[in-house]
């Protein structure tokens, strides 16, 4: 260790460096482009007039600009049920995935809970078993979730995975803040409500940016289960439809649309319909970096 | 002070630290976990009742006790059925590639990352590498396609214009590169994602360790290959166990989206063979009998996993 390099060796490892340093950067902003490209393109092609678009050659900006595209899509009525939909079921399942999961992770965090072992094994289980995709669909017949909103909410609305993160927030937690609470009355319950979850606001943070993706993105339970109800289409399974409109243009779910799509360009409607889906989420994710960060190396250390 | 009170009965005959006057001091804990455990019992073990159906000649509109019992029929139908060994090839390829592909590739950027000297730039990089995640499997399905369409798709232009190929290939058309595609588009979606671990585990290494290479006149890449690696390879060596529980569990959106009629010998994979025959073709029985398989066989990986884990690091990961 005390051995120095020679002053020859020292500037090879310098110069090195720099070459290291150079190819780095040009790594990087190939890596830029790569996942940049995609999305300037669509944005591109959705502010394009379709037209003009036929002609291809489009990159990263549009030739002729305009808005025409986006006013037809939003003139399409499925397209705004459909919006309204997403923004519901996003909000009513991140609410309620929020309430959910941190109840059960402040019950799960009290070590003096007498069926702790019990609750705590019997919803780990279910990260490892499941009943599958068919089963769960009979299930969802059964019990009348066909055909409805609440297919959207109830399946998903308890996550283990969810419920030990925030369960590992609360154990870094001082227990001392439960305790003198408790010596001043409060039950367990005002105890979760009052002390407990305003101190969880980072985990909630997170969670609540994992459940709003998911829910904003699925689009799988509308194929399978509420394809047939116009009122209950979600944004996604809109976007699937267009999608698929030209790889399978007999798929009878998609008649309506499908139509839209060949009345203007296809491609146009394709590309200003992703710009419509991706957007909010986009938009919001950059300045939650930091929770979601913490939060994916906390599930990562826990589980 | 607790031996006393111990032993004073309270007015309603309970005995003080007994079991029912335990759950009636904790009987808020009580109501705000029994209903999310009736709710984890409807919608998660409800379902494992619903394989009773793959032993069934099922008929939805019968009640349980009406069913026509046949055994196991329904499994032997399964493995002689060719198409079965075809969804498990696929499904196994697929699996693989993206395991390979999705530890080397995002490790690889992690450390490379990590070597960025100006932090602006870093953090851009980082933020951007995220977007794909956040976006849906239908709307990268729609990105890939059009990237690699025959007219206008940018992969197609970059080739003709570097003159490797003479007309544009139909890449969505052609069933041998469907693996390659899938996998493609999975390390273009989550490669920036699945970087967060890895960098975490990289900050709590010791910089000292990097300032006596240093001083040893290690250059970059011998410190990557003699530090940061090993720094990191308790967190991959987790990572890669755990995902070999989940090697038949891989999902089916990718597929799903990115498949068309054209490429289904290589696009079905386990659950989507449940799916059309489950419930496109309503063989309920047979869709269920591919579920328990797909079921059974995750579960026996991941004792196994769990088992090579316990082995390498005396601890359990269940």
């Amino acid at each position: 260790m005390t051995r120095s390099p020679s002053k020859s060796k020292r500037f090879g490892t310098s110069m090195n460096d720099k070459l290291f340093d150079g190819t780095n950067v040009i790594v990087m902003c190939i890596v830029l482009i790569v996942t940049l490209y995609p999305f300037l393109n669509v944005l591109a092609i959705s502010l394009n007039d379709s037209n003009d678009t036929v002609r291809g050659g489009l990159t990263i900006y549009p030739r002729a600009f305009t808005l025409k595209n986006y006013e037809t899509i939003f003139a399409y009525q499925g397209l705004v049920t459909g919006f309204y939909i997403s923004v519901l079921r996003t909000a009513v399942g991140t609410l309620l995935g929020l309430l959910s999961g941190s109840m059960l992770a402040f019950v799960l965090a009290r070590t003096d809970f007498q069926a702790r072992k019990f609750v705590s094994t019997f919803l780990a289980l279910t990260m490892y078993v499941s009943g599958g995709i068919i089963p769960v669909y009979m299930l969802m017949r059964d019990l009348h979730l066909m055909n409805s909103f609440w297919v959207y909410i109830l399946p998903g609305l308890v996550s283990a995975f969810n419920v030990f993160i925030i369960r590992s927030f609360i154990d870094g937690l001082p227990y001392a803040l439960q305790e003198s609470a408790k010596i001043d009355g409060a039950n367990d319950f005002t105890i979760y409500w009052r002390v407990i979850l305003p101190l969880c606001k980072p985990v909630l943070a997170t969670i609540a940016l994992f459940l709003a993706v998911g829910q904003w993105n699925s689009w799988f339970d509308t194929y399978l289960y509420n394809g047939s109800s116009p009122s209950l289409t979600t944004l996604q399974y809109e976007l699937t439809k267009v999608l698929q409109s030209t790889t399978n243009s007999t798929d009878y779910r998609g008649k309506n649309i499908t139509d839209l799509v060949t009345s203007v360009s296809p491609e146009s409607i394709k590309m200003a319909i992703t710009i419509v889906v991706s957007l909010p989420i986009l938009v919001i994710y950059p300045f939650l970096q930091r929770y979601f960060v913490k939060g994916m190396t906390l599930g990562a250390v826990k589980s | 002070m607790e031996a006393i009170t111990n032993h004073t009965k309270k007015p309603g005959g309970l005995k003080r630290n007994g079991f029912w006057f335990k759950m009636l001091q904790q009987k808020y804990l009580y109501l705000m976990s029994i209903p999310f455990v009736i709710w984890v019992f409807v919608f998660s073990y409800l379902p494992i009742w619903g394989w009773t159906m793959a032993f069934q000649k099922f008929r939805p509109a019968r009640s349980f006790w009406d069913q026509d019992w046949v055994g196991f029929k329904h499994f032997v139908d399964l493995f002689s059925d060719d198409r079965f060994f075809l969804v498990m090839r696929n499904t196994l390829a697929m699996s693989f590639m993206s395991l390979v592909a999705g530890f080397t590739i995002p490790i690889l950027f992690a450390v490379l990352l990590n070597e960025l000297r100006n932090q602006m730039f870093k953090r851009f990089v980082q933020t951007v590498s995220y977007l794909p995640h956040f976006v849906s499997w239908v709307v990268v399905a729609g990105i890939v396609t059009k990237m690699l369409s025959i007219d206008g798709g940018v992969i197609n232009d970059i080739l003709l214009g570097l003159n490797l190929i003479d007309k544009p290939i139909q890449f969505m058309g052609e069933p041998h590169y469907f693996w390659s595609i899938v996998t493609a588009s999975d390390v273009w979606k989550e490669m920036g994602w699945n970087t967060i671990i890895y960098l975490a585990a990289i900050t709590g290494i010791d910089p000292e360790q990097y300032e006596a290479a240093r001083v040893d006149g290690a250059g970059r890449w011998r410190q990557i290959w003699h530090i940061t690696l090993p720094g990191v390879r308790t967190t991959i060596s987790v990572l890669l166990i755990m995902s070999i529980g989940h090697l038949i569990q891989i999902g089916f959106e990718k597929q799903f989206l990115l498949g068309n009629p054209l490429v289904i010998d290589y696009s079905e994979v386990l659950d989507l063979y449940a799916l059309n025959n489950g419930i496109t073709q309503n063989r309920y029985s047979f869709g269920t009998a591919i579920s328990i398989f797909n079921s059974v066989v995750s579960i026996i990986l991941l004792f196994v996993a769990n088992g090579i884990f316990k082995r390498v690091t005396k601890e359990s990961i269940m």
